[in-house]
């Protein structure tokens, strides 16, 4: 899952919780997967370590990303 | 002073008038430019242009070798006014004057908007250029793509508002160049690129990277001619499928390509596009606290709702076990009354029979007789003493009155006595 699913997700487990007829059996699975989620949204978001790269192809059609 | 032709004896050849003609004109103006409007223009099967420059009072024959045609960005056409810029020379075959031309530039807007126009419209009656085309960005994405010329202060800008505003993001630059006759085909190779990257058919070697998920497509400013692979049809088309959303900066905010019109986005400037490629890092922080809270409430405001609906149910059963008990009792009463046919009225007579009959008792209770002053005397056994014969004096007996008891003693006994008087 890419961050912008997890984040996508996670809106939407947001705005299902805060339906009224959510089954609350439901409302637990979803929070559980919520919680889940977050973790990975939060371990994401602490990796600030983006880096430039510039994409080689070598003539064989292989591809290098080189700092 | 004598010259060539100067008599019947020096005539000169056609072929040497026209040519020293030629000279004399070629010397005479340097290359320059003219300006004026397109007309009987025609391209011949050898690759030569050939038309004619006028304006309201003058003309002159004007052609463009085949050579020189590459240079110039579309055919003349009828009615174009144009800048001409070539050669004044003679035609010694035909001995006219002639404009050799080996640069042209559209008058204004002209030609430029001319081939601009008909790419636009073949990319719109394709659909190509149609809103609904166009895709939402990703909101936050962890890898950006980025074409353009390795080189340039437009890349620099993209990386660094990128790296300030969200340094987690990776940027991949793909580099292409942007400006010159290789430039289409340039970017279209980096465009080719980036597709086989993202459909995941390109083989890797060493670290592999989060495929980007939007792509900026651009270059800094520069003349028209400067951005003019931009405008390629070709490199529009590769852009309209890109793979992944599609971001243009093309120059400045006043230059619009057609890169930009196929373009998921368009825009300003590489800054611009960099910043709606990516968000800022606290802002997606708070955005992920917001829905850890979002979270938290709804499920709480969930056990609330389920709380309330056992309370709920709680209640209804009771209710229901009130109901049951209320409909046997109406049953056993039903059951009671069938038994007691005589009913409620027989009851009630049977009542008022009961209430006499305790009356009547009452009238009768020794208790009353006590109550009307009168005593009973009873002997040491027991009996009541209602005799004269019972009373033996000097014996004692017992005088039960209302409110007690009095021991007394029998002091005589007569027959005479006040209550027997009847004479009286």
């Amino acid at each position: 899952m890419t961050f912008e699913q997890t984040l996508l997700r996670l809106e939407q487990i947001a705005a299902s919780l805060d339906r009224d007829d959510l089954p609350l059996e439901e409302a637990l699975t979803l929070f559980e997967e919520g919680i889940t989620r977050l973790r990975e949204a939060s371990a994401a978001l602490a990796d600030a370590d983006g880096k430039v790269r510039t994409l080689i192809e070598q003539s064989d059609g292989v591809f290098e990303a080189k700092e | 002073m004598s010259h060539a032709g100067a008599t019947s004896a020096e005539a000169l050849s056609v072929h040497a008038l026209t040519s020293a003609a030629k000279d004399v004109l070629e010397g005479a103006f340097p290359k320059l430019w003219v300006r004026g409007e397109v007309s009987g223009y025609k391209k011949y099967p050898s690759g030569h242009w050939y038309f004619t420059l006028k304006d309201a009072d003058a003309q002159i024959a004007s052609v463009v070798w085949k050579g020189s045609t590459g240079r110039i960005r579309e055919q003349p056409e009828d009615g174009l006014q144009v800048r001409a810029y070539g050669q004044l020379t003679v035609w010694p075959t035909t001995g006219k004057m002639q404009f050799v031309v080996t640069a042209m530039e559209a008058d204004g807007e002209g030609l430029w908007q001319k081939r601009f126009d008909e790419t636009k419209a073949r990319l719109e009656k394709d659909g190509l250029l149609d809103a609904a085309r166009k895709r939402a960005l990703p909101r936050f994405p962890r890898t950006v793509a980025v074409i353009t010329s390795s080189e340039a202060a437009a890349l620099r800008d993209v990386i660094a508002v990128i790296g300030r505003r969200n340094p987690g993001v990776h940027v991949v630059v793909i580099p292409a160049a942007v400006q010159g006759d290789a430039a289409p085909e340039s970017l279209l190779a980096a465009l080719d690129r980036l597709a086989r990257w993202v459909r995941g058919t390109a083989e890797w070697q060493g670290t592999v990277i989060p495929a980007p998920e939007v792509l900026i497509i651009g270059r800094g400013g520069g003349s028209r001619e400067d951005l003019w692979a931009f405008n390629h049809e070709g490199v529009a088309r590769a852009i309209a499928v890109c793979p992944i959303p599609t971001i243009s900066a093309v120059g400045h905010e006043t230059d619009v390509t057609i890169a930009d019109l196929v373009a998921d986005l368009r825009a300003a400037t590489p800054s611009v596009a960099a910043e709606h490629a990516v968000p800022v890092l606290a802002d997606v922080r708070e955005l992920v606290t917001q829905l850890a809270g979002m979270m938290a409430d709804g499920l709480q405001d969930r056990v609330e709702v389920a709380r309330r609906g056992l309370d709920r149910r709680a209640d209804a059963l009771t209710r229901r076990a009130q109901l049951v008990v209320e409909r046997r009792r109406v049953r056993i009463d039903r059951v009671a009354a069938r038994l007691a046919p005589q009913g409620p009225r027989a009851v009630e007579r049977r009542r008022a029979r009961v209430e006499t009959l305790g009356a009547m008792l009452e009238a009768r209770s020794p208790l009353a007789v006590f109550a009307r002053g009168f005593a009973v005397a009873r002997g040491a056994n027991g009996a009541t003493l209602s005799q004269r014969e019972a009373f033996i004096p000097g014996t004692p007996f017992d005088l039960l009155l209302r409110d007690g008891r009095v021991r007394a003693t029998t002091d005589s006994v007569h027959a005479d006595a006040p209550h027997l008087r009847t004479d009286a």
